[in-house]
């Protein structure tokens, strides 16, 4: 039987990793996040998970560990946030080009300076092009869903390459949420061993992260993506299956009260849970608006952002980081720009704010529809919109 | 797949190389010659030379070798020209020449 227990955000991740049986833990202290990692040095302490700790002295060192680890076929995890996940940006790169099946969580964390340690997704942006799976969750559920079907489609032979899980940091990593924990037995009829096809291994050398010259370096940064787009489909698959066996289906894009409403507002990670709550009392007042939900966000999610967006005339797109000197927060960008071909008919409004943990109110959604809407139809005069910044 | 070892290896298309930074086989940077990066070479004046080995320790190619008579030579596939054997070497027993000189 599975059980539903209070769980805060970082030890739903945590308890993911440890039904997920990992072998090597690498990681470097850093708020938010701290929490997840030393729940799972508690576990391994108390012997309730059989892993290698690796204590390490930088988050650089943290994704190299992971790095070496996943390459001889452990299964791997970490976790980070903000400053330290660009101290590991460097070897970000080099985990998705070598193809390991690293999972990361990432407790999202405001970027400095101005230094600070509350919650937006300035950091995960600044990922964007490693190469990496990328998914955000918006509940502790799904944090726990999340992190543990990673493993599964990260360690298909089909696509080798890590994800990290984002999580909004404080307003998941740090708040009790109900969370259910399904039997290991069920978790390890979910998650078949990870076997890695070009295993580190003495008896059989092979020459790893060689040089490529311009001749031929672009074909293998080509396949690269190829395989990450690709993954796609097996993260569709492995959801699926998911569902199957514990109850709860996932998708790239989520629904909420968005079938067929004509104004659509899209969030990312724990604000959609407020914001679903705005939605609600705009439906009561009568009001056609829904909610869309960005989970997938890399691979990007093309083709089922164009099915959310079949009946829709209007797209508020809500972001919570800012692309300094940019042509808007990152999603409406990439929003715009995968619909520009295909929708010129949709009227756009993208909208900064949320940012370092100043998080919008259910009233304050509403007032970001509302002025989304006024965009949308009236236009504006900046390039980059931002709500509930004073001046 | 893995970059298979055949002619496609010098231009392989963006298909046989899904784990391109993967090479099926160890020690194959020694087929990669370096010879011709070099403008000097090392020469080696056994006069000099007492054999310590300090160049062959320092060269950071592993391209000096030790002779079967305990000599040291550089192996001039691989040797880049860096002069840093010439410059450890406490003897000044070995000089850099200008390659075409
Ligand atoms: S460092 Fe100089 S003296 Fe020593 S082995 Fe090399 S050439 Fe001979
Ligand atoms: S010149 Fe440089 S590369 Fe050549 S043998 Fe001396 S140290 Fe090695």
């Amino acid at each position: 039987m599975s059980k539903r227990v209070p769980l805060e955000g970082s030890f739903a991740a945590a308890e993911a990793a440890r039904m997920a049986d990992v072998d090597v833990i690498a990681a470097y202290p850093i708020t938010p996040q701290s929490h997840i990692i030393e729940r799972l040095a508690d576990f391994v302490a108390n012997g309730e998970l059989n892993a290698a700790y690796i204590p390490v002295e930088s988050e650089h060192s943290a994704m190299s560990a992971c790095w070496g680890a996943s390459g001889a076929g452990a299964r791997t995890f970490t976790a980070t946030a903000s400053q330290g996940f660009f101290l590991m940006h460097e070897v970000l790169y080099f985990v998705a080009g070598m193809r390991l099946p690293v999972v990361m969580t990432v407790a999202n964390r405001a970027v400095g300076p101005p230094t600070n340690i509350w919650g937006d997704h300035s950091d995960a942006m600044s990922a964007r092009d490693t190469g990496w799976i990328q998914i955000f969750a918006a509940n502790n559920q799904e944090i726990f869903d999340f992190v543990l079907s990673c493993f599964r489609f990260c360690e298909d032979p089909r696509v080798l390459l890590p994800a990290m899980v984002h999580l909004d940091g404080f307003t998941l990593s740090h708040v009790v949420e109900p969370v259910i924990l399904p039997e290991q037995e069920e978790v390890n009829r979910f998650l078949p061993k990870y076997q890695h096809p070009y295993v580190y291994d003495t008896d059989k050398p092979m020459s790893y992260g060689i040089v490529m010259s311009p001749d031929t370096y672009a074909e293998v940064k080509k396949a690269q993506d190829i395989t990450l787009r690709e993954s796609k489909e097996v993260i569709l698959q492995a959801w699926k299956e998911f569902g199957d066996i514990f109850g709860r289906y996932y998708s790239p894009i989520e629904g909420y009260r968005s079938q067929g409403a004509k104004t659509l507002l899209m969030s990312t990670g724990a604000l959609s849970e407020t914001a679903k709550v705005a939605i609600d009392r705009k439906r009561d007042r009568g009001e056609d608006v829904g909610l869309l939900t960005l989970h997938l966000w890399r691979p990007f999610p093309f083709q089922e952002l164009y099915e959310a967006l079949k009946d829709a005339e209007t797209l508020i797109v809500f972001d919570r980081s800012i692309s300094l000197g940019g042509p808007g927060g990152p999603i409406i960008s990439e929003v715009k720009s995968a619909l520009f071909d295909r929708r010129r008919d949709i009227k756009f409004a993208g909208l900064v704010g949320a940012l370092c943990g100043r998080n919008p109110s259910v009233e304050q959604f509403e007032e970001i529809i509302d002025r989304g809407r006024e965009i949308a139809e009236k236009g504006s005069s900046e390039v980059l919109e931002t709500i509930g910044i004073r001046g | 797949m893995v970059q298979k070892e055949s002619e496609s290896i010098l231009r392989p298309n963006w298909q046989d190389v899904r784990f391109g930074n993967i090479f099926p086989k160890a020690g194959t940077a020694t087929r990669y010659k370096t010879g011709d990066w070099r403008s000097e070479r090392p020469i080696v004046d056994r006069e000099k030379c007492n054999k310590c080995g300090l160049c062959w320790l320092y060269c950071p190619d592993g391209a000096m070798e030790i002779l079967e008579d305990g000599y040291y030579e550089p192996d001039l596939y691989h040797c880049k020209g860096c002069g840093i054997c010439a410059n450890i070497c406490a003897k000044k027993a070995i000089t850099m020449r200008e390659e075409g000189a």
